[in-house]
C-alpha cells in the first residue's frame, strides 16, 4: 500500500502506523460523561467501505494524517495532515 | 540474450548420438559449442549451454524423473516452463539442496546435481508405489473418514506415518549459505513478459522516453517467439525478439530484468519481483547475491504474461512421455531436441497441427494424430499421413500405457472403435488459458471468454491492462498489434507522447479450437491436479459428497494446490464440475488466484535481515568504552545495553552486579540511561500541553525543576512514567522508558496535532541527540564538581533534590543537569550532545577515580530500583493503574487528563484489585523468581485462590537477601502476612512475608543530602 | 453412513458410489427456532451443539457463501489453551478438552494433532512473562512447561541459537496444544449438524434483522424472509456489518490478518513453534507444508489480502530464527477479516435486543476456540444465560473495566 504523505510524498505503508477511525471526538473537560468517554475509546463504525482514518508518519516527518480509504479495495481517496483537519473541525464549530 | 537469440544462425556442431541420443543434429537456441555436464541420481550427462535440466534430460532420453505426492507415480516432464507440475527435483546438495525445484525452469550449468525426490530406494523402484495399488482407497478425503481410533494412535501411528510419505523434496539441512538483495525500483511503465506482446508494448513505451521496466522470468527473452518456428518482417521470431532487446537495451530509461518472476501485485501500483540472480551458476560469484527481491512502483502496467496450455484429461494423461504440444514446439525448436521418436498428438485445435509440422520439420517421426474434431483441413491431414502418421478425427485418447514411460496409447475414434498406437511421446493441445493469475491478486476476478473457452482478465485495477495472450488474444499479429497499443497507451497515460506504429506482416496462423474437457470413456486413472494426484473421478466424489462449490472442491480434493497452483488443472475440475451439476462454467466459479505467481524463497522476502543484521542494534554513547571494559551487553528492544561490568576475579554475574551495587551505595557510580526518551517541548502552551497529557499536576513547578510525571493511557491504565523538567518559562523536557520512548512520542503528537490542534505548543523527539548518564551515590556530587564548570554552584543549597538546569562541563560544552534519583542515592542525570557522549562518560570515569567510582549496568540499576520499590516495565504492562502502582494519591483532581474518565471504571476502582507490595523470603536463603503467584498457606492451588503475582525480583546487597515486589489483593493493608510464592513451572513453592515495596531508605533522606 | 475403515474400505470396492452429501444443501424454510447467521467453524459448531446439549434442532444457519469460506478455512491451524487471565483460562481450556474428543463425537476426522506449542524466550523478563503465564495455566490444572535453552535445543535444534540477534533463552511449552485440520473441522461440525436435522443454507446472505417490540423475529435474506425465535450472530470480520443493521456499535474493527503456506517437504518441525522478538510463527502441516504467519497488516480492512511490508517483515523473522528456511520457497500467501477487539478477547453474549445474541470479537484466537465458542454459545442461546466458562465475555465490561487484555495494549485493535 502507497500512501501519499502530504509532506515528504508518496510512501510504503511500511513508514506508518496506524490507530483507526478518524470519527470519534473526545469529549474534553471536567464536564464530559463516562459513557460519551466509553463510546469514544471503544465504538466504532467499522464499515466497509469509505473510511477516514488516522495514520501517522512515524518513519517521516511524524505528522498525523487523515487518510480517505476504502476498506474493502484499499483505494484512497484523500490524505490531509491531522491538524489541519482537527482545525477545520473546530472552526466549523465556532462558526 | 542476444547472442543466446543469434546462436541459431551459427555453424552447429554435431553432438554424438550416443551422447545425446534424443538431440537433433542441428538448431535450437542452445550453444553446441559449450557442453555441459551435470548429473541426475548420480548419473553423469552432458547438454548444452542454453538448455535447462529438462531438455537437458530429454536430450539424454530421460523421460522418468520424479514420482507424484500420493500414488507415487512415476512422472516425466509436461511442460517447458514454469507450470510444470511434474519435473520436480532436488537441485544441489546440503545447505544448497532446493527441493520441488522445476527442471523446466532450471538452466543448465556445469556441474549441475539434481536428484529425484519423494521415492525409495530409487527412482525407477519405489516402493510406496503400492499406493497406487490401493488407489481406490485412497481417494479424495478418505483420511477424514478413518484413522480415528483409537484415538491416541494418531499422534503416534497415522500421523507419522501420513507424514513421511507426504511432502515432496527435502529441505536443506543447515543455514542457507547464500545472501539475498533487496531493490526498490519506481517506472512508468512495467511490462510483464517478454514475448511478442510485452516487447512490443516495451518498444512502444520506451520510444516514448517513459521510464519502463520489463520483467520475464525466462533467462532468453522472446517468450514462444524462441519456440516457434515464425516469421516477423520476414525474420524469424527469435531474431525480431533479438532486435527488439537489443533496441530497448540501447534506450536508456528501459530496464529489462530477465531470469525474473514478478509474483504479485500489490496496493496502489506496487509489484513484487524476484531475480534470479545467480541461479544459473554453480555458487554465486563472490558478494553476490543469489537473488534479489524487487519492490517496483509502477504507474502503469502492461500484463503481458501469456497463456498456459491445457492437457487432455484421459486415462494415464500423467505417464512420462505425455506432453503439452507447446512444450514440444519448445523442445524441438529451441532447444533441438526430440521428445520422442515416434510422437502421436493428440489435439482438438488448429495449434497441434503446428506441432505436428514442427516434429516432422525436425526429423523426428510422427505416429499419429488424433483431433477430436470431425473436420480437419486437408492439406493438414495430407501432411501428416505423407510423414506415415494414422490420423483420427473425432476421435479421442482413451488411455496411454507403459509403465515408467509412454509405450503405446489407446484410440477411441468416431465409430468409438479403439485401436492401440504404438508412440513414445504424446503432445497434447487442448487450447490455451490467459495468465491471468496477476489480475486476480487485487481481487479482481476475471471472465468467461466463450468465444476462446477461457477466462479471460476482467475488469482490471487501475493502471493495469492484458495485451497478447495474456488477454485472450493469441495469434502473433494481435499479440503484437495489442501489446504496442497497450505500451502507447500506458505511456500517453503517464504523459508522453506514444503511439503504437504499424504492426509487421506476421504469417499467417489459425487458433481455432474446440475443447474437448475429458475423454468420455476413459481408460485408467485420467488425472486433473497432475502433482497432487487428483484424479476425474475424485472430482466426481466430490460432487456426490457435495462439496461442488470450487473453493470447496478444491480444498476436499486438494485440486490446485500444490506447487503448481493448479496452473494446468484448474480449469479441468471446473469443466467437469459444470458437467456434473449441469451449469456452464463461470457458473461454477474461478479460484481466486492467490500470490505468489510462482513459489519464491523465503530467504529472498527477508533478504539482509537475517542473523544479527535482523534488526537494526542501537548502540549507547558509552559504548565502546564498555566494550574496551569487558562489558556484558543485553538486549533491550534495539537497544544493546551495557548490562553488567565484570572485573578480573569475578566469577558470576551476581559477584559483580553485588559489587557495582555497593559501590554506588556506599561510594560513585555512572550508568548510561541514554536510552530514556527525551523529549523537547515548547511553546506558550507547554504547560496546558502537559497538565492535559500527565496525570499528575504541574501548574506550580518552577523554573528550574524537575517532577515525576505519569502518563495515563485514555483507558486509564499507566501508559508511562519519566519526568518533566521546568528548563525555562515555556521550555520543558519530558522524559520516556526505553521501551515506551517511541510510543509516547507518538501519543503526545497525537495529543498535539489531533486532539488539542488550537494549543501553541511544538514537540521534538531529542532521544539521540543528548547522551545522558546517571551519577548516583554519596561522592557524586563531588564526582560532578571536577567536570561543571565553575560558575555553576551544585551544591545542595543551590541544586537540591529535584533540581534542573542548563550548564557547562568540560570546558564550555553545554549540557543539562537534573537532579533525580532512581536509585534512591544522591543522584544526578547528566546530559550532552551525543557526540561529547563518549568523551563525557571518560572524562566521569576520570573524575570519580579518586572516589573509587564504577560504571554499573541495568542488572544493577535494576536492584537498586526494586530496593527503592520503583515500578518499570514488569509491573507498568499495560494492565496496572496508577492507584495498583502506589501511584493513586499523586493523581490530580481539579484538571482533565488523558485517562481521568476511563480510570474510575468499577473494575478500576475495585479495592480487591492486586496491588504493589514487596516481597521477602521467610527463609533468607531462598531465592525469589518472578512469575511466580501468591496462594494463602493453607490454599490449594487453583485459579480461584490466585492473589497475585511477583512481578519483579532482585538479589538485594544491601539487606542480604532476595527481595522482590508484586501485585497481591489488598496488598498495602497486609504488611507482615505470610503467603506462598507458588512457581511450578520452575518447581518452586516459597514462604514469603508481604512487605512495603520501599527496602532502602523509606524515608528517602540519602537523595536529599 | 457412519465413517470407519470399514466403510472405507467397502466403498473401495464399489468404487466409492454409496457416498451422499456430508451435509444437506438445505433450503430454508419459513421459520426456525433459532437461526444462527455464519456457517463458519463458530457457527456449524453453535448449531451442533444446541441440537446435541440442548435438543434444539428447529435450527438453520445462514451462510453466505458455502460452508466454511471464512476464517475457519484461512487460519493457521493452532489450538492451544496457554493463556495467562482468568477470564480466558477456562474457556480455552474447555476448548482444548473439547478438541480432545471431537473426532469420536463427530465421527470426523480433523486431524487433531497434540504435537506442543512452544513459545520461545530471549530475555529474562519475557522468560519470566512466561513463567507468569505458566503458573497460571498450572493454576488451572492446564499443562505448561517453562522449557531452558537446552531444552529448546532438543525440540527445535535447527533454529539460530548461536548467531541471532535476539538469542533464544528458553521457551514456555504447552504440549497439549498443536494443530487441528482446519477445513475439516467446518465440515465435520456441518455434517453432524446435519445429521441431528440443522438446516444448513449456504448461499444465503443476511440483509436485514427485522424487529418487533425490542425483540427479534426473523432475518431478510437473499432467498426471503426467515422467522426466527432466536437469532445468533457469528460472522467474525462482519460483525460490525451484522450489528450496523440494528444499529448497534460494536467494540470492534475488522483487520487484515496474512497467513502464509511453503511448497511441501518431507517432515522438518514437529511442533508449532513462535519466535518471541518478531512476527513469526510455523508449524507444518501434513502435507509437508510449512504453514506460518506473523502480525496483523494493522489497518480496517475487508480485502481478503494484506502487502508486502507485513510479508517482509514475517518472513524475517522466519529467517532471523530459522536461517535453513531461506532456500523453502513460499507457495502461497492469502489473508482473513479478523474481528479485531478492542482488548484482544472475545465476546459471547446478550445484546440489548430480545432474542439477537453475540459472538465476535475473537481478533486471531477464533479458531482454536471453535468448540468452546459453540459449546458456550449454544449453552446461552439456549439457556439465556452465560455459560460458567464464558462468563468473562460480556460486551459491558469496556463499561464497567473488566477488561481481559492479555497484552497489555489498551483499547488498540492492532496492536493485540
Amino acid at each position: 500500500m502507497r500512501i501519499r504523505c502530504p509532506h515528504c510524498g508518496e510512501r510504503d505503508n511500511g513508514e506508518f502506523s496506524y490507530l483507526g477511525d478518524a470519527a470519534p471526538r473526545r469529549p474534553d473537560g471536567m464536564e464530559a460523561s463516562a459513557q460519551a468517554m466509553h463510546d469514544y475509546v471503544y465504538l466504532r463504525d467499522n464499515p466497509a467501505g469509505t473510511l477516514r482514518e488516522l495514520w501517522y508518519h512515524a518513519a517521516g516527518c511524524r505528522s498525523w494524517l487523515v487518510v480517505t480509504r476504502d476498506t474493502r479495495t484499499h483505494a484512497i481517496e484523500a490524505v490531509e495532515p491531522a491538524r489541519d483537519v482537527a482545525r477545520a473541525r473546530s472552526s466549523g464549530e465556532a462558526a | 540474450m542476444t547472442t543466446l537469440a543469434l546462436q541459431r544462425a551459427e555453424a552447429p556442431v554435431s553432438a554424438t548420438s550416443a551422447d545425446q541420443p534424443f538431440r537433433t543434429a542441428t538448431g535450437g537456441l542452445i550453444d553446441r559449442n559449450r557442453p555441459r555436464d551435470f548429473s541426475f541420481d548420480g548419473r553423469r550427462l552432458t547438454g548444452y549451454h542454453g538448455d535447462t535440466l529438462a531438455s537437458a534430460l530429454l536430450a539424454n532420453g530421460v523421460r522418468l524423473v520424479g514420482r507424484s505426492f500420493k500414488y507415487h507415480r512415476p512422472r516425466g516432464i509436461l511442460s517447458a516452463g514454469s507450470e510444470e507440475p511434474n519435473a520436480l527435483v532436488e537441485l544441489r546438495s546440503g545447505a544448497r539442496r532446493e527441493p520441488n525445484t522445476r527442471a523446466t525452469m532450471a538452466e543448465l550449468y556445469e556441474g549441475l546435481e539434481a536428484t529425484s525426490q519423494n521415492r525409495w530406494p530409487s527412482l525407477a523402484l519405489d516402493a510406496l508405489s503400492v499406493n497406487a495399488l490401493l488407489s481406490p482407497i485412497f481417494a479424495a478425503g478418505f483420511y477424514y473418514k478413518t484413522f480415528m481410533w483409537p484415538a491416541g494412535l494418531w499422534e503416534k501411528l497415522y500421523e507419522p506415518m501420513i507424514r513421511r510419505a507426504a511432502g515432496l523434496g527435502r529441505a536443506a539441512d543447515a543455514p542457507d549459505p547464500d545472501t539475498y538483495d533487496h531493490a526498490h525500483a519506481h517506472c512508468d511503465v512495467l511490462v510483464i513478459g517478454g514475448g511478442p506482446a510485452g516487447l512490443a508494448a516495451a518498444l512502444a513505451a520506451g520510444r516514448s522516453g517513459a521510464r519502463v521496466i520489463l520483467v520475464d522470468e525466462d533467462f532468453a527473452t522472446g517468450g514462444r517467439l524462441l519456440a516457434e518456428r515464425r516469421e516477423i518482417g520476414g525474420v524469424s521470431g527469435a531474431e525480431w525478439a533479438a532486435r527488439a532487446v537489443a533496441e530497448l537495451e540501447s534506450l536508456p530509461e528501459v530496464r529489462i530484468l530477465t531470469r525474473t518472476t514478478l509474483f504479485g501485485v500489490y496496493d496502489h501500483g506496487a509489484y513484487g519481483a524476484v531475480e534470479r540472480v545467480s541461479d544459473h551458476l554453480a555458487v554465486p560469484a563472490p558478494h553476490a547475491p543469489r537473488q534479489r527481491l524487487w519492490r517496483i512502483v509502477a504507474r502503469r502496467a502492461v500484463l503481458a504474461a501469456g497463456a498456459i496450455e491445457r492437457p487432455h484429461v484421459f486415462g494415464g494423461n500423467d505417464r512420462p512421455g505425455v506432453m503439452l504440444a507447446g512444450a514440444v514446439r519448445t523442445y524441438l525448436n529451441r532447444y533441438g531436441v526430440l521428445p520422442g521418436r515416434r510422437l502421436a498428438v493428440f489435439t482438438s485445435s488448429d495449434d497441434g497441427w503446428r506441432t505436428a509440422a514442427d516434429a516432422i520439420a525436425a526429423g523426428g517421426g510422427l505416429a499419429a494424430v488424433i483431433d477430436t474434431r470431425t473436420s480437419v483441413p486437408p492439406h493438414l491431414r495430407r501432411m501428416a499421413e505423407a510423414a506415415g502418421a494414422r490420423v483420427v478425427t473425432g476421435g479421442y485418447v482413451a488411455g496411454a500405457k507403459g509403465h515408467l514411460g509412454l509405450s503405446a496409447i489407446q484410440v477411441v475414434d468416431g465409430y468409438h472403435s479403439t485401436e492401440t498406437i504404438a508412440c513414445d511421446g504424446l503432445a497434447m493441445a487442448n487450447g490455451w488459458n490467459p495468465v491471468v493469475h496477476l489480475d486476480s491478486h487485487l481481487s479482481r476476478r476475471p471472465v468467461w471468454d466463450e468465444a476462446i473457452h477461457a477466462f479471460v482478465p476482467g475488469a482490471l485495477p487501475s493502471g493495469m491492462q492484458a495485451a497478447g495472450a495474456a488477454a485472450g488474444r493469441f495469434t502473433l499479429a494481435e499479440c503484437l498489434e495489442t501489446g504496442a497499443r497497450a505500451g502507447a497507451e500506458a505511456a500517453t497515460a503517464c504523459g508522453f507522447e506514444a503511439s503504437a506504429e504499424a504492426v509487421p506482416q506476421t504469417d499467417p496462423e489459425s487458433v481455432a479450437h474446440t475443447p474437448l474437457w475429458r475423454a468420455p470413456k476413459p481408460r485408467g486413472k485420467a488425472f486433473v491436479d497432475f502433482q497432487n494426484d487428483v484424479a476425474a473421478s475424485d472430482v466426481e466424489l466430490a460432487h456426490r459428497e457435495g462439496f461442488r462449490a470450487v473453493e470447496l472442491l478444491k480444498r476436499y480434493t486438494t485440486l490446485g494446490m500444490a506447487t503448481d497452483q493448479g496452473k494446468t488443472s484448474n480449469l479441468a475440475g471446473l469443466s467437469i464440475m459444470a458437467e456434473l451439476t449441469g451449469k456452464d462454467i463461470p457458473s461454477v466459479g474461478t479460484t481466486v488466484f492467490r500470490p505468489p505467481f510462482t513459489p519464491v524463497a523465503i530467504g529472498a522476502f527477508a533478504g539482509h535481515h537475517r542473523g544479527k543484521e535482523f534488526r537494526a542494534t542501537r548502540h549507547v554513547p558509552s559504548h565502546a568504552w564498555a566494550e574496551e571494559n569487558g562489558c556484558v551487553f543485553v538486549e533491550t528492544g534495539l537497544w544493546l545495553r551495557p548490562a553488567y561490568f565484570p572485573k578480573a576475579g569475578e566469577t558470576d554475574w551476581l559477584d559483580t552486579v553485588v559489587r557495582e551495587v555497593e559501590t554506588v551505595r556506599t561510594k560513585v557510580g555512572i550508568c548510561d540511561v541514554t536510552t530514556l526518551g527525551k523529549i523537547d517541548i515548547q511553546g506558550r502552551d507547554a504547560l496546558a500541553f502537559i497538565e492535559r497529557v500527565c496525570a499528575n499536576p504541574f501548574g506550580t513547578l518552577p523554573v528550574g525543576k524537575a517532577r515525576y510525571a505519569v502518563l495515563l493511557r485514555e483507558d486509564g491504565f499507566v501508559m508511562d512514567d519519566g519526568t518533566v523538567a521546568r528548563l525555562a518559562e515555556t521550555h520543558y523536557v519530558m522524559t520516556a522508558s526505553t521501551a515506551n520512548a517511541a510510543r509516547v512520542m507518538q501519543h503526545l503528537e497525537f495529543c498535539r496535532q489531533w486532539l488539542w490542534p488550537e494549543l501553541d505548543v511544538q514537540l521534538a523527539s531529542i532521544s539521540e541527540q543528548w547522551a545522558q548518564y546517571a551519577v548516583a551515590g554519596p561522592r557524586a556530587r563531588d564526582t560532578l564538581r571536577r567536570i561543571v564548570d565553575p560558575g555553576f554552584d551544585i551544591s545542595n543549597q543551590a541544586f537540591p533534590f529535584l533540581a534542573a538546569a542548563e550548564i557547562t562541563v568540560g570546558g564550555g560544552i553545554p549540557a543539562r543537569l537534573f537532579r533525580i534519583s532512581f536509585s534512591g542515592e544522591l543522584a544526578y542525570e547528566l546530559a550532552v550532545p551525543a557526540a561529547y557522549g563518549d568523551a563525557a562518560w571518560r572524562a566521569l570515569m576520570q573524575a570519580g577515580l579518586p572516589y573509587g567510582i564504577t560504571a554499573y549496568g541495568s542488572e544493577a540499576l535494576s536492584v537498586m530500583r526494586i530496593e527503592k520499590g520503583h515500578a518499570a516495565g514488569a509491573e507498568i504492562n499495560g494492565q496496572t493503574t496508577a492507584r495498583d502502582l502506589g501511584l493513586g494519591g499523586m493523581l490530580a483532581k481539579k484538571k482533565d487528563y488523558i485517562g481521568r474518565l476511563m480510570k474510575e471504571r468499577p473494575a478500576l476502582t475495585d479495592p480487591d484489585r492486586p496491588i504493589l507490595a514487596g516481597f521477602r523470603p521467610v527463609d533468607p536463603s531462598d531465592r525469589l523468581r518472578a512469575g511466580a503467584h501468591f496462594l494463602a498457606l493453607d490454599a490449594e492451588p487453583s485459579l480461584e485462590a490466585d492473589e497475585g503475582v511477583m512481578t519483579s525480583v532482585a538479589y538485594s546487597p544491601s539487606l542480604r537477601s532476595w527481595i522482590g515486589i508484586g501485585l497481591i489483593r489488598r496488598g498495602t493493608e497486609r504488611h507482615g502476612e505470610r503467603v506462598r510464592a507458588y512457581d511450578p513451572v520452575r518447581g518452586a513453592d516459597i514462604e514469603v512475608e508481604i512487605c512495603s515495596p520501599v527496602f532502602v531508605d523509606p524515608k528517602e533522606e540519602k537523595l536529599r543530602v | 453412513m457412519r465413517y470407519s475403515l470399514f466403510s472405507v474400505l467397502g466403498q473401495a470396492l464399489r468404487g466409492q458410489r454409496d457416498w451422499t452429501p456430508q451435509w444437506r444443501d438445505a433450503a430454508p424454510q419459513e421459520a426456525y427456532d433459532v437461526v444462527i447467521v455464519g456457517g463458519g467453524g463458530h457457527g456449524l459448531a453453535t448449531a451442533y451443539y444446541l441440537a446435541k446439549e440442548h435438543g434444539i434442532t428447529r435450527v438453520a444457519v445462514l451462510e453466505k457463501s458455502h460452508v466454511g469460506s471464512g476464517n475457519v478455512g484461512r487460519n493457521t491451524t493452532i489450538v492451544r489453551s496457554n493463556y495467562g487471565l482468568p477470564g480466558n483460562i477456562p474457556f480455552y481450556e474447555r476448548s482444548m478438552k473439547l478438541w480432545e474428543g471431537l473426532e469420536q463425537d463427530i465421527n470426523y476426522n480433523a486431524m487433531v494433532s497434540q504435537r506442543g506449542v512452544l513459545n520461545l524466550y530471549h530475555s529474562d523478563a519475557q522468560r519470566d512473562a512466561y513463567a507468569r503465564r505458566g503458573n497460571a495455566m498450572r493454576l488451572a490444572g492446564i499443562d505448561a512447561e517453562l522449557l531452558d535453552r537446552e531444552g529448546v535445543r532438543a525440540m527445535v535444534p535447527f533454529i539460530d541459537f548461536d548467531n541471532a540477534r535476539f538469542p533464544v533463552k528458553g521457551g514456555l511449552l504447552q504440549r497439549r496444544g498443536g494443530t487441528v485440520r482446519h477445513d475439516a473441522v467446518a465440515w465435520g461440525y456441518a455434517r453432524a449438524a446435519s445429521d441431528r436435522g440443522v438446516d444448513i443454507v449456504q448461499n444465503c446472505a443476511v440483509t436485514g434483522i427485522r424487529r418487533e417490540n425490542g425483540r427479534v423475529t426473523g432475518v431478510e435474506t437473499s432467498r426471503g424472509f426467515i422467522r426466527a425465535g432466536k437469532v445468533a450472530l457469528s460472522v467474525a470480520g462482519s460483525s460490525s456489518l451484522l450489528a450496523g443493521m440494528v444499529d448497534m456499535r460494536l467494540p470492534i474493527e475488522s483487520h487484515v490478518l496474512q497467513a502464509f503456506v511453503s511448497e511441501g517437504v518431507k517432515p522438518l518441525i514437529d511442533c508449532v513453534m513462535t519466535f518471541g522478538a518478531g512476527h513469526f510463527y510455523v508449524s507444518q502441516s501434513d502435507k509437508g507444508g510449512l504453514v506460518f504467519g506473523g502480525d496483523i497488516d494493522g489497518y480496517n480492512s475487508y480485502a481478503s489480502r494484506g502487502n508486502l511490508h507485513t510479508i517482509e517483515d514475517v518472513m524475517e523473522g522466519g529467517m532471523a530464527l530459522w536461517p535453513g528456511l531461506g532456500r523453502l520457497r513460499l507457495l502461497r500467501h492469502w489473508g482473513g477479516i479478523m474481528d479485531m477487539s478492542m482488548d484482544g478477547s472475545p465476546i459471547i453474549d446478550r445484546t440489548d435486543i430480545g432474542g439477537l445474541y453475540l459472538n465476535a470479537g475473537w481478533c486471531y484466537g477464533g479458531f482454536k476456540a471453535t468448540p468452546a465458542a459453540g459449546f458456550c454459545f449454544a449453552h446461552l442461546i439456549a439457556r439465556d444465560e452465560p455459560h460458567a466458562d464464558a462468563s468473562a465475555y460480556r460486551l459491558d465490561r469496556f463499561a464497567t473495566g473488566h477488561l481481559i487484555d492479555e497484552k497489555g495494549m489498551g483499547a488498540q485493535p492492532n496492536l493485540h
